[in-house]
């Protein structure tokens, strides 16, 4: 058993806005990735591309983010919904919904912490490679209500579950399957908790609505994973370049 | 719209009547189809549609995985069966749970076909050891280490499904089944019982008959990277934000105990 404290510090800053310091690696980053053809203007025309997400002229510029190809754009394509969940928490834990029990406490702080491992991991393995910072937009969430906080959390915790199980396929490296493997399940545990505070005592911890007659999870690609993260980051990301089997 | 209702009700369809026609969509793709198709795609497989046969190395991997499933099979039937033992308000859980597993070994049976193996016979008492179908808290512990080991195990196959894409996934979305059912049961024996998360801290277990099912689980090197050196989060919460493989022969040993 570790030692808990309920009412821990808030962990060091998740930027909900990155600063504009990072305008220069980005369009950097997007140049090496793409040969600088996704310049502002160019991306401002694919807007509604099917390979886009993010709300047209919220970024901070523009720009797109490339996720990348091959192996490193899967990566950041985890690394993208991880910084998304991490910086949901951080906000979830940064102050409470009213009312919030010690355990519902307990269970969404190890989720931010154990989000923010998953980020700052993805960032440190793929190093110069990482994508930027997203930019999140929560302004659909209601803090301050149970319902909004722990529905949210068990879209996000759903929806990490069925990527990690759809991008399983697109990955080469078996080293990298295996890191995809170690989180998606602890993604699924977080999914499991979440749905069984939101009906206790019920079947809905892996509900008919996730597992099929054949008892398997959902599986989605990234197309459908990211147009259902759409609502919530501002940032323009592009998947044209991933993998897709 | 009031702030209150769950964001959960503008962007997921499955919860709610009132799909949008891209909602719609999303849900035929992403849920629908994609789950239906694919145990087609393992039956055509299994049929040896092109005159080849499923490679050795994955219907070892296919039939490990089945024997997994059998003694979690069983262990859930008995568990059900054995009157008194489930209390009625934790009933719900095991049946699904049981419903899962009964449809796992259903799954790879048809896929394995003649090559599946037969279903071992089963000591859940592991020769006078526990006694898990008379004794509530013995049945929620043996069915949390089962429920761990699967998660392992299907973790540590993973890389040889590789050069099939559809049974990889199969076998992934099985994987993120079992994690969810091995944290309902780990939150039902807590907390009070030391050992109230639904995630893995460190190797830490409270039934020291299976420590084998936690071994290993203290690891904090993550593709070469050291967590400790670029996490201020302490050593057990990055432990528990990763759950490790365990080899076919570790799950095999523990696997072992509960065979006649």
């Amino acid at each position: 058993m570790r030692n808990r404290t309920v009412t821990m510090p808030p962990q060091p800053a998740v930027q909900e806005d990155p600063s504009a310091g990072g305008r220069n690696s980005r369009r950097e980053f997007i140049r090496r990735f793409t040969g600088g053809l996704f310049v502002a203007g160019v991306a401002g025309s694919m807007a509604g591309c099917d390979v886009l997400f993010g709300l047209p002229g919220g970024g901070a510029d523009g720009d797109v983010v490339d996720l990348g190809s091959g192996d490193i754009g899967v990566l950041n394509y985890a690394y993208a919904l991880e910084q998304l969940e991490a910086a949901f928490y951080s906000r979830v834990a940064n102050n409470f919904y009213p009312g919030a029990t010690d355990e519902e406490k307990r269970v969404l702080t190890d989720l931010r912490d154990h989000e923010v491992i998953h980020r700052d991991f993805l960032k440190a393995a793929l190093g110069s490679q990482a994508i930027p910072a997203l930019q999140v937009d929560f302004s659909q969430i209601n803090f301050g209500s149970r319902n909004s906080v722990l529905g949210t959390a068990r879209v996000f915790e759903d929806l990490g579950v069925s990527a990690y199980n759809g991008a399983g396929k697109l990955l080469m490296d078996p080293g990298y399957l295996l890191l995809a493997g170690k989180i998606v399940s602890v993604e699924a545990r977080h999914a499991s908790a979440i749905r069984d505070l939101i009906r206790p005592n019920s079947t809905y911890f892996a509900g008919d609505d996730v597992v099929d007659e054949n008892g398997l999870d959902v599986a989605r690609n990234p197309k459908d994973v990211l147009a259902m993260a759409d609502p919530f980051i501002v940032t323009r990301v592009s998947a044209a370049n991933l993998p897709t089997s | 719209m009031t702030n209150d209702r769950p964001i959960s009700d503008a962007i997921d369809p499955e919860l709610t009547a009132e799909l949008t026609s891209h909602g719609d969509a999303l849900t035929k793709v992403g849920i629908g189809l994609a789950a239906a198709s694919i145990p087609v795609a393992l039956g055509v497989l299994s049929r040896d549609a092109f005159g080849q046969a499923i490679p050795q190395q994955i219907r070892d991997v296919l039939n490990f995985a089945l024997t997994l499933e059998y003694l979690e099979a069983e262990y859930y039937q008995k568990g059900l069966a054995a009157s008194g033992l489930i209390p009625a308000q934790t009933r719900p859980i095991f049946q699904q749970i049981s419903k899962h597993e009964d449809a796992h070994v259903a799954l790879l049976k048809s896929v394995l076909g003649a090559s599946a193996v037969a279903k071992p016979t089963f000591d859940f008492t592991s020769k006078g050891t526990f006694a898990p179908f008379t004794d509530y808290p013995t049945f929620l512990a043996l069915s949390q280490g089962f429920e761990d080991t699967g998660v392992r195990a299907y973790k540590g196959q993973a890389a040889k499904l590789m050069e099939n894409d559809a049974i990889l996934t199969t076998a992934l979305q099985i994987h993120s089944v079992e994690a969810r059912h091995a944290a309902q049961v780990r939150r039902l024996r807590g907390p009070g019982n030391a050992m109230p998360d639904a995630w893995i801290t460190l190797n830490q277990t409270n039934v020291p008959a299976l420590q084998p099912v936690y071994n290993g689980e203290e690891n904090v090197v993550q593709g070469g990277v050291d967590l400790t050196t670029i996490s201020p989060l302490s050593r057990e919460i990055i432990t528990e934000a990763f759950d490790e493989p365990l080899t076919m022969e570790q799950v095999l040993a523990i696997a072992g105990l509960f065979l006649a």
